[in-house]
């Protein structure tokens, strides 16, 4: 009996180490967007090494918000890894819907000093500041700004532009350059054809109008609060400076975009810098390796340059970019732990920037040959260095629902004054971490 | 004596429960015929609902399972009536739903007046009319963003040359004054061959004779659309405003895809807002709430108007 027992426990066991050292079926789940294409590509090595074969789930941007906190939510195991975006940290972690990767770091010698300080601040701590890692930094990104640098070069458009600011047509330094160059564009005839000055974020849905509007923000003396008081928020959202950043916001949509400009974000300033309708565009990084190889906007035609400077010489980013978890709720974290230890790899991340990732690893952002690699390598590098991120906080949704509104609401369809809208940005972002608890 | 029915089931089955069926009555045979149904129907229907009444007395967020869920009462629904926002929101939805029936029921009727005189090409007309409404919301959304688009968009063309108005002047969709009627154009070009098809039923249940009556008796054509086909037609015209009402009372998709709610908040729908508090604020409790309100609201109006329709009927 004993003799029996033994061997169907043996034969169990064995089944279960053959189990376990099966291939399994991994899924990633992150946003729809070209970096992701790229991030299939390079899964192949990972699948060819592991035995592991990889799934990916990729939602569009304006549903991604949605449809993968929906997932992480309600504990579903569609995703094992999740390349998350940098504001659900504060959720994720706090919620238990990420697995806590400090153990899992040391044991494999993963450092996040090898890391870009800013993505491992956004993308990975929570608490912000705190050594509690949730995540690899996985795609760096941050807004930045792309121009029409053939037009500027032409001589009759320096002629002009000089003769009507004194000055000549170059990337501007401030705001307020930034404001000419586009005042200028606005409406000039370029080749038979009429091009407008500049093209912003003001996606009214989900996220867009507050990722543009921030980086104006920021840079005219914005805070998000005190920095002795946390969460206490009076004359720092609502500074004059902030008011300032928001009227000069306003401005730059009303004087200087394209007819129709109501509702944009990645993709539509994508397709206004391609099809020639703009000289200057607000985008995240991650669109830029598109328009160097782009036909009619690639090579020498495009330029690239970081935010400018706000009155008081501030210069700030909105970062963007995300960093990859396990999903607590799947039942491999086993294995899509070792895609994270594969990915953390120097070699790979090397391979990841070639193919249009923005890798945060700095061996790879710090080498020698890395601003030459690509036109937009430099300002790349120069934005990452200036970079703030909106609220972490598990309330992130309701606190990005409150300025969507808020600033549409001034920004666009040119409801009361800044200093209103800031005002009840107050009032909402108080609201809501009275609610939390904060106070 | 038990029904034949009855005991042809019973001969059909094994012996024990041919026994038991025997025994049983029409009514209980008619239960067990229907509880599936009901079983579904308080599955899918009725235990959400009181899972939705109960959920709306509680602090309760989906993205926070770790939480304490607190009973609040009614904190919820006196916060959702005492927000501005909201009333914002049913001023949005009530012009949305005041203009496209109005706008609806006139060019419906009207295109189903002339659709029902016989002419060469008819069910061309009436197969080309109803198109639109065959299309799924987010695909007319979609295409109709581009037709409102001012640079290229044919919409501004055509009010160009209607009106001699610089098209890339105005942005239907960009522009507080106008995107309320963006959407409402839409939602009637969209949607009015379905309440044309309805009336369309109407008229052609008016049976001839009572037109040929009113020849007869000298009638004039004004007298006998207003005394024969506007009454005889009542009952269907009031069955489609109650469809189209209840329809867009709940419009969501055919808005986001149009202006996801701006610019600010004019075109944000109760629907949307409601959306947007469960699934992207995620405030369950609250979003439960709402949904209650507007629950509420729909079923009222709604039982109100369908004994008013009652009453045209048997008029």
């Amino acid at each position: 009996m004993n003799a029996k027992l033994l061997f169907t426990s043996a034969s169990l066991a064995i089944a279960a180490g053959v189990s376990s050292a099966q291939a399994e079926d991994l899924t990633l789940c992150w946003a729809a967007w070209d970096p992701a294409n790229a991030l299939v590509e390079l899964s192949k090595e990972y699948e060819a090494e592991s035995g592991n074969k990889m799934s990916f789930e990729f939602v569009p941007w304006t549903e991604f918000a949605s449809r993968m906190l929906n997932e992480l939510n309600s504990g579903g195991k569609l995703c094992d890894l999740m390349i998350g975006d940098s504001q659900w940290i504060g959720g994720a972690a706090e919620n238990g819907q990420y697995v806590k990767l400090n153990d899992f770091f040391d044991a494999n010698g993963i450092s996040m000093d090898a890391f870009i300080p800013a993505t491992v601040t956004g993308y990975s701590e929570w608490p912000k500041g705190t050594p509690n890692y949730w995540s690899l930094p996985a795609f760096g990104d941050v807004v930045g700004w792309t121009y029409r640098k053939d037009w500027f070069a032409r001589p009759e458009i320096q002629e002009a532009f000089k003769a009507e600011y004194g000055r000549d047509l170059a990337v501007p330094a401030t705001y307020a350059e930034l404001m000419d160059i586009a005042k200028f564009f606005q409406g000039r005839d370029i080749d038979g054809k009429t091009v407008y000055g500049a093209s912003i974020y003001t996606e009214r849905g989900s996220e867009g109008i507050t990722m543009g509007a921030m980086n104006t923000l920021y840079g005219f003396g914005f805070k998000y609060d005190n920095p002795d008081k946390p969460y206490d928020m009076e004359g720092f959202v609502n500074s004059d400076g902030a008011i300032a950043g928001l009227e000069y916001y306003k401005a730059l949509y009303d004087c200087c975009t394209p007819p129709g400009s109501s509702n944009s974000y990645m993709g539509e300033g994508v397709d206004a810098f391609k099809s020639g309708q703009v000289a200057l565009q607000m985008n995240f990084a991650f669109t830029w390796p598109g328009f160097d190889t782009d036909a009619t906007v690639g090579g020498d035609v495009t330029g690239y340059f970081a935010n400018p400077a706000g009155p008081d010489g501030d210069k700030f980013a909105q970062l963007g970019g995300q960093g990859i978890s396990v999903v607590a709720a799947s039942d491999k974290q086993e294995a899509a732990l070792t895609y994270i230890k594969w990915f953390a790899q120097p070699e790979v991340q090397a391979k990841w920037w070639k193919l249009g990732g923005f890798s945060a690893l700095r061996a790879v952002v710090e080498d020698p040959g890395f601003v030459a690699s690509a036109p937009y390598a430099q300002t790349f590098l120069d934005s990452m260095a200036i970079v703030k991120d909106f609220w972490a906080e598990p309330a992130y949704a309701t606190l990005l629902q409150a300025s969507q509104e808020r600033f549409h609401d001034y920004v666009v369809a040119g409801n009361g004054t800044a200093k209103e809208a800031l005002d009840g940005l107050v009032a909402d972002w108080t609201e809501t971490f009275e609610e939390e608890g904060k106070y | 004596m038990t029904d034949p029915i009855a005991q042809r089931v019973a001969a059909a089955t094994p012996p024990r429960l041919a026994h038991r069926i025997r025994g049983l009555s029409d009514r209980t045979i008619a239960w067990l015929f229907v509880a599936p149904t009901i079983f579904l129907l308080l599955a899918v229907n009725i235990f959400p609902l009181i899972w939705t009444i109960r959920l709306s007395m509680t602090n309760f967020r989906t993205n926070r399972p770790n939480n304490e869920v607190e009973f609040i009462w009614f904190e919820n629904y006196q916060k959702i009536l005492t927000d501005e926002d909201t009333w914002t929101s049913l001023q949005a939805t009530a012009h949305f739903l005041i203009w496209t029936i109005l706008l609806q029921v006139l060019i419906g009727f009207t295109l189903a007046y002339l659709i029902n005189k016989k002419f060469r090409g008819n069910d061309l007309w009436t197969t080309l009319i109803v198109l639109p409404m065959m299309l799924s919301p987010a695909v007319v959304g979609n295409f109709w963003t581009f037709l409102y688009q001012p640079q290229i968009g044919l919409f501004n063309y055509f009010v160009q040359f209607l009106t001699g108005t610089d098209p890339a002047s105005f942005s239907m969709i960009g522009e507080v004054a106008l995107a309320p009627w963006a959407i409402v154009i839409v939602d009637t070009w969209m949607w009015t061959p379905f309440v044309m098809l309805i009336c369309l039923a109407g008229l052609r249940s008016i049976p001839s004779s009572i037109y040929e009556a009113a020849e007869c008796d000298r009638a004039s054509k004004w007298r006998q659309f207003w005394t024969i086909t506007i009454p005889m037609a009542l009952p269907f015209l009031m069955l489609a405003v109650l469809f189209r009402g209840i329809e867009n009372f709940k419009m969501f998709d055919l808005v986001v895809q149009l202006t996801g709610g701006g610019p600010g908040s004019t075109t944000l729908l109760t629907s949307i807002d409601l959306k947007r508090e469960a699934f992207e604020k995620w405030r369950t409790g609250y979003a439960s709430a709402y949904a209650v309100i507007l629950f509420v609201t729909v079923f009222g109006l709604a039982s109100i108007y369908v004994k008013a329709l009652n009453k045209v009927k048997d008029r």
